[in-house]
């Protein structure tokens, strides 16, 4: 019996096809409405999120002066740290996968008869371990060369193209201003930062040789650490902060003069803010899945005078009442899921597409998809349904003479 | 159950007892039906008739279960329907009874195939047997070739025809019919009423039909005449009167 009454519900499907197509549209359009926002908003969180953790997810910068203000922003005069200031670090704070010093200048870069304005980074091995970095050719700094400050270099993927187009550089000598420096590597490209930033457009150098040949002088523009698998970055920075007050002298009332960047909180910061942006996305594609849902039933409620005449013609040939409302209900099911799987097919379709104009990545949000299509599900089960069995408890002769 | 089905022994098939119908109340209440007694025997062929408004299409609601009376006792093989849930009375009119309605009350959009497959659906019989037996109604109606058209494409005879077939597919016990003519010319009227004769007199298949024209209702063996909401006369009619 339930397999002739899905073949009536298929029947009645088949019988009234514009109907069931307008049924079905208003959930494929809120289905797919909702699953392409979420889907979209779901790939520009990862997209940022991937994007800082390309920074190095569990890393910290310390920094002279209070706050990080961003480019432009006023920084408070502060002492500026010294080599001494990095020994400590490494010394006295437990947990630390790499200690970097770091200082840059901008600088002209120059070869042969080629010239590009790029940014010369000083800093140790440790820098490429803190921004999990690798070299694509060559070799990293020898103790030796980072000891003496050798005027040797590691050139970022931009300014070997720039500079070398596709001559190998390695072994060639380029010019930083006015020093003279040998190239021994090159690093892997790491393509722009989530600020836009072109990571690869930079030199790195010995800490030493750029303090000494290129600057003048002996600060350390920054600490950059990278915490161990499994130590909290937090944990990290309360040590730092604790250590810093004491080697600067902060006496326990004043604020600190120094400041800590969690890259963990950045991440943080921002992915929440693109959840709030795909959360508010979600919530107009809802209400066009709402908009759909009214538009069920409407048709459901539009077409009951001739459900009612059908059902009142159904009782009285014999009929129960739970057989018809069974019918109906697997009618109302059935419209409802069709409309529910093409709404996801359009939705993912959609996204997909959306996903590669935008450049963002495809992320498959399961429960998103569940939550569509419950819901159209539940329209269409709802508003197919409750008319039918208003229909079906009225006496036969009374749903015949329905107007 | 016992006491009723030794009652049913040497009982009409269908046995009312004065029953009213009102619609609505108070100052706008339609006494529809006033108190009618009527008898009907197995195997009768039964015609109905009388004025407009009369009460004829009520009464034949009531008989086919598809309607409740107001009040008065309606007894289908001793059985008191009035006594019956909801689901009872559907299942009577799955297992008894055809109707042929005033409207036909075709399901639109569908087949004449499809729609006289239906009341066998209902009844549960297997897709295969269900073809055979509409297509076979079909054929007892003459609509041979229009299985496949729906109402829409059928003139109105056809579609009476449809009903017809769709009443008599599951070979019912009573087969009520509802001015089954009122739609058709004397030729095609005449047609039907020979379809209703043989149901009548090979299958043995007990007739109950509201018509307007004296000369369908010959084709009876009793007239009953309705008059304001009663029955106003019976009279017996000499068999085979009509050919
Ligand atoms: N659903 C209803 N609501 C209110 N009044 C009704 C209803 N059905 C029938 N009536 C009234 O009951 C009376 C009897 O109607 P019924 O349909 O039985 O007449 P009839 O004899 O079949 O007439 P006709 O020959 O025109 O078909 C009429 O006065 C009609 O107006
Ligand atoms: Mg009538």
């Amino acid at each position: 019996m339930i397999w002739e009454t899905v073949v009536l519900a298929l029947r009645a499907i088949r019988r009234n096809v514009l109907r069931s197509f307008l049924t079905i549209l208003g959930i494929v359009i809120g289905v797919a409405a909702v699953i392409t926002m979420v889907t979209l908003g779901d790939g520009a969180t990862e997209q940022v999120r991937a994007d800082i953790s390309s920074l190095g997810s569990n890393m910290l910068q310390i920094r002279p002066g209070q706050g990080f203000r961003g480019p432009g922003g006023v920084r408070i005069a502060a002492e500026r740290f010294k080599i001494a200031d990095v020994h400590a670090i490494e010394r006295e704070i437990y947990g630390l996968e790499a200690v970097a010093p770091i200082s840059d200048q901008a600088a002209q870069a120059i070869y042969g008869n080629r010239n590009w304005a790029t940014s010369v980074m000083g800093s140790t091995n440790d820098y490429l371990a803190v921004r999990d970095w690798q070299l694509s050719e060559g070799r990293v700094f020898t103790e030796g060369e980072l000891h003496s400050g050798r005027a040797v270099c590691i050139l970022g993927s931009t300014v070997v193209r720039e500079l070398f187009g596709d001559q190998d550089p390695l072994g060639a000598f380029i010019r930083l201003d006015r020093l003279s420096c040998q190239v021994v590597g090159v690093l892997a490209s790491k393509g722009q930062s989530s600020f836009g930033q072109d990571q690869d457009d930079m030199v790195l150098v010995p800490l030493k040789t750029l303090q000494r040949r290129i600057m003048g002088s002996t600060d350390v523009e920054a600490v950059m650490v990278s915490a161990s698998d499994g130590v909290s970055t937090q944990a990290v920075r309360e040590d730092i902060e604790r250590l810093m007050r004491e080697r600067r002298k902060i006496a326990p009332d004043k604020d600190d003069d120094f400041h800590v960047r969690d890259m963990q909180e950045i991440v943080s910061t921002l992915t929440s803010t693109t959840r709030v942006l795909t959360a508010l996305l979600g919530a107009v594609a809802a209400v066009s899945l709402l908009v759909g849902g009214i538009g069920i039933m409407n048709i459901m409620l539009v077409s009951v005078t001739e459900r009612t005449r059908e059902i009142g013609t159904r009782l009285a040939i014999g009929a129960l009442e739970r057989e018809v409302l069974m019918q109906f209900l697997i009618e109302a099911v059935v419209l409802s899921s069709l409309g529910g799987v093409f709404g996801i097919i359009l939705g993912l379709s959609a996204a997909a597409l959306g996903a590669h104009l935008l450049m963002v990545p495809f992320v498959l949000n399961p429960g998103i998809i569940a939550v569509a299509f419950l819901f159209s599900a539940t329209v269409g089960v709802v508003f197919g349904f409750f008319p039918a069995r208003q229909a079906a408890r009225m006496d036969p002769i009374e749903a015949l003479r329905h107007e | 159950m016992s006491a009723m089905t030794i009652e049913s022994a040497g009982q009409a098939l269908i046995s009312l007892k004065d029953i009213t119908k009102v619609y609505g109340s108070g100052t706008a209440a339609v006494h529809a039906l006033r108190g009618v007694d009527l008898k009907i025997e197995a195997g009768e062929f039964v015609a109905v008739m009388g004025p407009s408004g009369s009460g004829k299409s009520t009464c034949m609601n009531i008989l086919g279960c598809l309607d409740t009376p107001t009040s008065g006792t309606y007894r289908f093989k001793g059985m008191d329907v009035g006594s019956l849930s909801r689901d009872g009375r559907a299942l009577l009119r799955r297992n008894y009874f055809g109707f042929v309605f005033q409207g036909f009350n075709l399901l639109s959009r569908t087949s004449a195939l499809e729609n006289v497959e239906l009341p066998l659906i209902y009844r549960g019989v297997p897709a295969g047997r269900r073809h055979e037996r509409a297509r076979d109604a079909l054929r007892a109606v003459g609509l041979e070739g229009w299985e496949y058209h729906t109402p829409a494409e059928l003139s109105g005879g056809q579609q009476q025809r449809v009903a017809i077939a769709r009443a008599m597919v599951i070979e019912p016990e009573v087969l009520m019919a509802d001015e089954p003519t009122g739609n058709l010319d004397s030729t095609r009227g005449r047609e039907i009423m020979e379809l209703l004769r043989s149901f009548n007199a090979e299958r043995g298949v007990t007739v109950v039909m509201v018509t307007h024209d004296a000369g369908m209702a010959h084709y009876a063996q009793r007239t009953v005449r309705f008059l304001d909401g009663l029955i106003d006369s019976e009279e017996m009619n000499r068999k085979g009167a009509a050919s």
